[in-house]
């Protein structure tokens, strides 16, 4: 019987280097660093590879920031949670995604659970850090006056702190969505599909693909940067006031 | 979809580690062990080294030069952005396709990677430096290099360090598919599985991972010893 493990990517040698079949559109592919014929025929095979891509990122990127930002508000109040959960996500943070994927081979397997997962334990430090640096660096007085109001410690952490910690906490989001969408490439190590199957196997000997698949990445990273930055303007009028 | 590895795996990845296994893709020939696993291990680091020397080279001086003179925040800035979003895969297929393969083609395209934190954090640890302090040491006479070398640098110590983990782990975590360009780092044994077979793939990424975080805890221990006493207690 065949191990499906070794199926799940070619090796190095062997059949890995093997050509590509791009027919007549651009002879010695070798020759062109992008073959424009190609790229225009070819460019709807790049639609399934980006919505897996998708399918991986936007999942990891939701877990990861409802999760850290739960830790965030646990540790905010229960402040000597603080050390050991920076320690803890700083260690899945610097732990590489390629070696984390395969680590999980005995417990998710192969596809695309596994890569969320690494891909969401990835994201947890740099959001879960600028949460709890933006709920700290809300000015004292601010917090005092709201209580000098009469709000309730509930009301001044979803009122008050939270709304004045935005700008840190989507800084982190735009970190993190940037890198995991980078790094969601890797995936395809692992089967779980996305941009990844266009730059790696068979393709390695084919520039136009990967510039093509990379540029999707890049592309794609970019504007969910954008959306991101555009959620921060909308959500932090007041910062606009003061800025013009 | 699902090919889940026994969790008896791990033991099978240890015993690989230390001594050649027979495995089943090769029809039993003995692979891996100890003498194998250094000797990726050793190749890793070299490859990371140089690439974050190159890195280093570039962006700090850079970094520093821009930060000093409060110019380039958007490129230097910018570019730290950017570079998050850079495909490892892209780019080592990339190379290998256009360039080459071999370290000295595959090192460069690494240190690629670790300039951006490098260069964005060597500019905004400056740029945080009080510019009073900047003042009073021009003020007693020292060369904008002096200040530089012994008011900004030494003040901008955490977070220039900050950029350099940064930088090193990336260069690290992206050497272990150097292997496709033709470098044989750690990733040899999850990359060629025909060869190392399950417990390969299990004790590389063991190593890679173990390497990366001893490789970051160093370096934290580094900046604890650059750091100045003075600014630790700022930050207590």
């Amino acid at each position: 019987m065949g191990n499906p493990l070794l199926i799940a990517a070619g090796d190095v040698g062997g059949d890995f280097f093997r050509e590509r079949n791009v027919g007549d559109l651009c002879q010695a592919q070798r020759d062109h660093v992008f073959c424009w014929d190609w790229a225009k025929e070819n460019i709807d095979r790049f639609g399934t590879p980006t919505v897996q891509h998708l399918q991986i990122v936007i999942p990891a990127i939701l877990i990861g920031f409802v999760l850290a930002f739960a830790l965030a508000l646990l540790s905010h109040r229960t402040r000597w949670l603080q050390p050991p959960l920076l320690a803890a996500t700083g260690v899945l943070y610097t732990i590489p995604s390629i070696a984390f994927f395969f680590l999980l081979l005995p417990v998710t397997g192969l596809g695309r659970d596994t890569a969320i997962i690494v891909l969401a334990a990835y994201t947890l430090q740099i959001i879960y850090r600028n949460t709890i640096l933006g709920l700290d660096n809300v000015p004292a007085a601010v917090k005092d006056a709201a209580r000098g109001m009469g709000f309730t410690p509930r009301q001044i952490l979803w009122k008050v702190e939270l709304p004045l910690a935005i700008p840190e906490i989507v800084a982190g989001l735009r970190v993190a969505v940037v890198s995991t969408i980078a790094i969601a490439t890797l995936a395809v190590l692992i089967s779980a599909g996305g941009l990844g199957t266009e730059m790696y196997g068979s393709n390695l000997t084919f520039p136009t693909s990967i510039i093509m698949a990379g540029g999707i990445v890049v592309l794609m990273a970019f504007g969910f940067d954008a959306i991101l930055l555009f959620v921060q303007r909308l959500t932090t009028p007041w910062r606009r006031v003061s800025q013009a | 979809m699902n090919a889940l590895l026994p969790l008896a795996s791990f033991t099978g990845a240890i015993e690989f580690i230390f001594s050649p296994q027979e495995s089943n893709v090769t029809g039993g020939k003995k692979v891996g062990g100890l003498d194998k696993s250094l000797e990726l291990l050793v190749k890793h680091l070299e490859v990371t080294a140089l690439a974050l020397t190159i890195a280093l080279v570039v962006a700090l001086p850079l970094g520093l030069y821009l930060g000093h003179k409060g110019k380039g925040e958007q490129f230097a800035v910018g570019l730290g952005n950017a570079g998050r979003a850079i495909p490892e895969l892209a780019v080592i297929a990339l190379v290998a396709v256009l360039i080459g393969v071999g370290l000295k083609n595959v090192a460069p395209v690494l240190a690629i990677l670790g300039v951006p934190p490098i260069l964005n954090n060597a500019y905004v640890g400056v740029r945080q430096v009080d510019r009073a302090t900047v003042d009073a040491a021009r003020g007693m006479g020292m060369s904008e290099l002096a200040i530089i070398r012994k008011v900004e640098l030494p003040i901008a110590v955490p977070t220039v360090m900050g950029g350099i983990r940064s930088g090193a782990i990336a260069i690290l975590a992206t050497a272990t598919i150097a292997p496709l360009a033709g470098v044989e780092t750690l990733g040899d044994f999850i990359l060629n599985r025909n060869v190392y077979g399950e417990n390969g793939l299990l004790a590389g990424a063991i190593l890679v991972a173990l390497l990366a975080l001893t490789i970051e805890g160093l370096l934290a221990l580094l900046q604890r010893r650059l750091t100045s006493d003075g600014l630790k207690l700022k930050t207590v």
